[in-house]
């Protein structure tokens, strides 16, 4: 067992039970999302004390240097002496300089940060309302191309922060916004590669800023892009993928519908199976799979299965963190 | 001195390809493949090359006990010999597909029956 002292008090932390979920016990006042060790909400500071190695993954050295951790994948094998996280440690602030809904329910939003942002196309911020709300967005946006950086909004059924920027947010209005996080962007260093991408919903976010990080670095290998939607309105990017397209000969675009009947140009079924059935040897491709969960966690197999490596294969899973199994707090 | 049977097999390296081959072959398996439903891949490739390495005569850290421990939960949701045969079949697939000469592949499989009580908890 180990005690975890925190804000004055004691508590502790038994068995398999990890930092955030005793933290959570003790009805202690912390930002959490995911629970899986990819959203970094969670962040916090161990001033005494160290940190399974597992529990800083993903967290960048600046940060871990401080003993900065992810209590949600923590099993702590010591006493911790723990600190919430120092705002300017980990925050900057960005202006909304631009708004507009894609698709009934997706919106784009078009951010300037106050200090420049050193990302990769890819990955993702955590954006946090000024009353503490917070939730992480793939950027869409490439730092190379584009001046201020680019996020795609879907609205859920009961999500707060999504709904929220939909209606509510307007161009002016200042968020604080963390990261970069997460390592699912282009490298370079296979320039004649072939690249497989497969996304649902925004999970297109990402894809479209490692697709165009990609073409415009002169990636000579084929790109080949599936976006899964059940309804044609779902595939919000469609006439900037068939620009893009025919401005590349080597990028292709395949809009795959699961639920309406796929007019001229479309494909009837799932992007993931489309996809392998396309491409049933993926030997020495390198494959990205972002979106809805259960898609990511069925395309990761059927990638591997076809022949790519593991280490290929990059996975940005979007949890919700309304699926999480014990019943919603207020906050 | 006589090479080792890991030496003979090709050592670290002739694990590594292994562990891919072995290891797609259990997940397309759909009469086992439930039992890896709620395991994350990574980690789970971690294991099975832990497993080759010790049934290739490697450099190991398992124990009897660690075999139990780690199968445990599997026995519950009905894990018994026709599992272990399969994966078994994999096994000896691999190395044949590998072309490992029937004596070495026999050490192998060897080893490899040697855990059946420990993986399935008897």
């Amino acid at each position: 067992m180990a005690t975890l002292r925190f804000d004055g008090g004691e508590i502790p932390c038994t068995g398999d039970t990890t930092v955030l979920d005793a933290l959570l016990e003790a009805e202690q006042p912390v930002a959490f999302s995911c629970k899986t060790g990819m959203c970094l909400t969670c962040l916090l500071q161990a001033t005494e004390g160290s940190v399974p190695e597992k529990s800083q993954k993903g967290v960048k050295d600046t940060l871990t240097a401080q003993g900065y951790f992810l209590p949600c994948v923590c099993i702590p094998e010591e006493d911790l002496e723990l600190a919430s996280p120092n705002d300017a440690d980990l925050f900057s602030r960005a202006v909304v300089t631009g708004k507009e809904m894609l698709s009934p329910n997706i919106c784009r939003i078009v951010m300037e940060p106050a200090t420049p942002l050193y990302y990769r196309a890819g990955q993702f911020l955590n954006l946090r309302r000024d009353d503490g709300l917070m939730r992480s967005y793939s950027l869409a946006s490439v730092p190379h191309l584009d001046r201020q950086l680019e996020f795609h909004i879907k609205r859920l059924p009961r999500g707060k922060m999504s709904n929220w920027i939909c209606d509510e947010l307007a161009t002016g209005d200042s968020l604080d916004i963390q990261g970069p996080n997460g390592p699912c962007f282009y490298l370079p260093d296979r320039k004649q590669g072939n690249m497989l991408l497969i996304g649902n919903g925004s999970g297109l976010a990402p894809l479209i800023g490692i697709a165009r990080d990609a073409l415009h670095t002169g990636h000579a290998g084929d790109i080949h892009l599936y976006h899964g939607s059940r309804h044609v309105t779902g595939t919000y990017l469609h006439g900037e993928l068939l620009e893009l397209e025919s401005e590349f000969v080597n990028f292709h675009y395949a809009p795959c519908l699961s639920r309406d009947e796929p007019p001229a140009g479309y494909r009837a079924g799932r992007a993931e199976v489309t996809a392998i059935a396309d491409f049933p040897d993926l030997k020495d491709w390198r494959v990205y799979l972002c979106g809805y969960p259960p898609m990511v966690k069925s395309a990761r197999q059927k990638s591997y299965l076809a022949g790519a490596a593991m280490g290929d294969i990059y996975a940005d899973p979007f949890d919700l963190r309304d699926l999480r199994t014990e019943p919603r707090k207020e906050e | 001195m006589t090479d080792s049977l890991f030496d003979k097999l090709g050592g670290e390296p002739a694990v590594d390809v292994a562990v891919d081959i072995f290891y797609r072959k259990v997940l397309s398996d759909e009469s086992i493949s439930h039992f890896f439903d709620d395991t994350d891949m990574d980690e789970q490739r971690a294991k099975q090359k832990s497993f080759l390495t010790m049934v290739f005569g490697g450099p190991h850290e398992y124990t009897g006990k660690d075999m139990r421990e780690a199968h445990a939960p599997l026995v519950e949701k009905g894990l018994d010999d026709s599992h272990f045969d399969a994966v078994a079949g994999h096994l000896q697939a691999t190395l044949d597909e590998l072309g490992v000469p029937e004596d070495i592949a026999g050490e192998v499989m060897t080893i490899a029956a040697s855990t059946r009580d420990d993986v399935l908890n008897r």
